[in-house]
């Protein structure tokens, strides 16, 4: 990726944030897994987070469409604020896809059933209009040929593009990945970057919990580490990488570089 | 000279001899080693000596066609007690020159059953023509309309009798145990907490007692002058039974689905309502298809039950007969014959079910 695209788009839309965190904390219980966490993402942005295991990752993306519930401080996606009231969240949902670790296919329904099942029955989309919007995603994502298989048919990189498609079926403005491909045989890692790396030249706005440094150097405009709970730094990739100011960066850099 | 050589091949590749036909096969399945054909041997054995003889007494010696007395002559079965008493244990008291009506009934019911057996017929006209169907049995049975003379429900009896509580039963118990299995696992705790109380109460007493609350019990806190249909009230309490069960299956079903579904379906923008019948559901119902299959055939054959409290079905009007003087003692043919009946409709029930998780089952 350019950097000159990118500083340019955020000098566009430095005002045109479509996520806001502002000192949110969540607790499982007593633990205390995100501990003030703030972070603005502008429109097309694409930020990559890592972090140690149990940080508090996932739980933060989650908290962006309510999958969990934060106990303080803000978030606002779009200008709306996440509260406990149902049309807001319905809305938020409406705004964010998000794409798991686990595919999490319906093995019930086959591929363009997965598909359309979001538009239909919680958008009222007619159902030859879906299944067209669907029949668009999968081409995108390189599989139209699966769309009367079954999801125990794919191979997990067949699937996890699947599920990539359903989200952006939904015509998301923010996609949330949680470790995509990490539940992935190596040989289909790349094939489901790619999709990502497709997605983001198309000016989609990411966040993307991930691993994979190669993708984070090739696609992010900046890269956050969390641990414990907090975002410990972030900075666009090359910075990242080359220098990072935190210790607890270097050493989490050190244990994945090799 | 090719074609030589290539015969000589197919022939080489031919099993051995003794792995093929008849004889291979008993060889195979039935003497493969010493423990094998001993236990062959005594089964052969047994079944010779009970065959014949039962076979004798079911088909040779029997009479089909006499009378009570005539039949004490005979040393063989006396089906004669069936086809003598056949209207009275099919229809119960129902009134001889009507019973036409409920063998239309029947009729039209087995019909749609077996129009409803193949799921590329469930749309909107399957539905239309059960209600349709519905209503014509009812008619059917009560009389009333259309000249149709009016039959008091008291009067139903036999066949049709166990097949109005096993159907409604059944089909009503179903969903409302899918909803108490939904209502267990809510996260209401007031909703969460009757659900609980109702299974496990339920659960707790026979159908016996369920039955004769119904029909003794109940009655009394009804005011003056009120009565409700001694038939319904069996209906009632059957369906109450049968679903505490089917929610505790359809609850083991549930926890087999992952949280990821769930989180799908959500983040898809699915509210409660369509999450369930759409993702969860469909896939929960189907794991359980074998044990909530048992529970139905159960249902079914519990709802003989009901002759304790003196509603005449199929199990009451065989007893009625037996002891009439003339028929007294032939308990065992009137027994095989609704024994007969009753497998009739649970083998077909399992059977369905197995046709039906096959059909299901393509997703995986
Ligand atoms: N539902 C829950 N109830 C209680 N604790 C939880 C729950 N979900 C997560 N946690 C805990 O919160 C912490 C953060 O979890 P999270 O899944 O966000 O970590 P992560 O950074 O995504 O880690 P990983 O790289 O392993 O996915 C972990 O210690 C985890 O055990
Ligand atoms: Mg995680």
């Amino acid at each position: 990726m350019n950097m000159e695209s990118s500083t340019e788009t955020e000098k566009q839309s430095s005002d045109n944030a479509i996520i806001e965190i502002i000192d949110m904390h969540k607790w499982f219980g007593d633990f205390h897994v995100l501990q003030g966490i703030n972070l603005t993402v502008r429109m097309k942005e694409r930020i990559v987070i890592c972090g140690p295991s149990g940080s508090g990752k996932s739980t933060l993306i989650r908290c962006i469409n309510r999958l969990e519930e934060h106990q303080r401080g803000r978030i606002i996606v779009d200008g709306i604020e996440l509260t406990n009231n149902i049309k807001n969240i319905e809305k938020i949902r409406a705004e964010v896809g998000i794409v798991f670790q686990q595919f999490n296919l319906f093995p019930h329904l086959n591929i363009i059933e997965n598909l359309t099942l979001g538009p239909i029955w919680a958008r009222k989309v007619p159902k030859a209009e879906a299944e067209e919007t669907a029949m668009y995603y999968l081409e995108k994502v390189h599989i139209p040929e699966q769309a009367r298989k079954y999801p125990g048919q794919l191979s997990g990189g067949q699937q996890q593009r699947v599920a990539i498609a359903r989200s952006l079926c939904m015509n998301p403005k923010v996609m949330l990945f949680d470790e995509p491909t990490s539940a992935l045989d190596p040989e289909m890692i790349k094939e489901v970057l790619d999709v990502m790396i497709e997605l983001a030249q198309e000016g989609m706005t990411m966040i993307v919990v991930s691993h994979e440094m190669g993708f984070a150097k090739s696609v992010a405009h900046r890269v956050l580490f969390m641990d414990y709970g907090q975002i410990i730094e972030g900075n666009a990739p090359e910075e990242f990488f080359e220098n990072p100011q935190h210790d607890r960066t270097k050493l989490f850099l050190s244990q994945i570089l090799h | 000279m090719e074609e030589l050589v290539q015969g000589t091949q197919t022939e080489e590749l031919k099993p051995p001899v003794a792995s093929v036909g008849f004889i291979g096969w008993i060889k195979y399945n039935l003497f493969n080693d010493v423990f094998n054909s001993f236990l062959t041997i005594i089964i052969l054995y047994f079944l010779w000596k009970t065959v014949p003889p039962l076979f004798r007494w079911a088909f040779i010696d029997s009479v089909w066609h006499t009378t009570g007395t005539a039949c004490r002559d005979a040393t063989g079965a006396c089906w004669s007690v069936i086809s003598a008493n056949l209207r009275f244990i099919l229809f119960g008291f129902f009134p001889y020159e009507l019973q036409w009506r409920p063998l239309l009934a029947m009729f039209i019911l087995f019909v749609l059953l077996f129009i409803s057996r193949d799921r590329k017929y469930w749309k909107k006209p399957l539905g239309y023509a059960w209600i349709t169907g519905l209503f014509v049995m009812g008619l059917l049975m009560k009389g009333g309309l259309f000249g149709l003379t009016p039959v008091e429900s008291t009067q139903w009896g036999g066949l049709p009798l166990t097949l109005l509580l096993s159907f409604f039963g059944l089909t009503a118990a179903y969903p409302l145990g899918v909803v108490l299995a939904l209502g267990r696992q809510s996260k209401m705790p007031a909703v969460k907490l009757l659900c609980v109380i109702y299974i496990e109460l339920i659960r707790g007493v026979p159908l016996i007692s369920l039955l004769f609350m119904a029909s003794i019990i109940f009655p009394l806190f009804l005011p003056e002058g009120v009565t409700i249909n001694k038939i319904l009230r069996a209906q009632v309490a059957i369906i109450l039974f049968t679903a505490a069960y089917i929610a505790e299956v359809v609850r083991g079903g549930l926890q087999g689905m992952t949280l990821g579904q769930y989180e799908a379906a959500e983040s898809l923008g699915l509210n409660y309502y369509l999450t369930m019948r759409l993702i969860i559901l469909p896939q929960a119902l189907k794991i359980v298809i074998p044990p909530t299959v048992s529970i139905l055939i159960s249902a079914f054959k519990d709802t003989s039950l009901v002759v304790i409290i003196a509603l005449f079905d199929l199990l009451k009007t065989t007893q009625s007969v037996l002891s009439n003087p003339e028929w007294m003692g032939f308990s065992r043919e009137a027994y095989i014959f609704i024994a007969i009946l009753y497998f009739l409709g649970c083998f077909s029930m399992s059977n369905y079910s197995r046709k039906l998780e096959k059909e299901l089952s393509r997703g995986d």
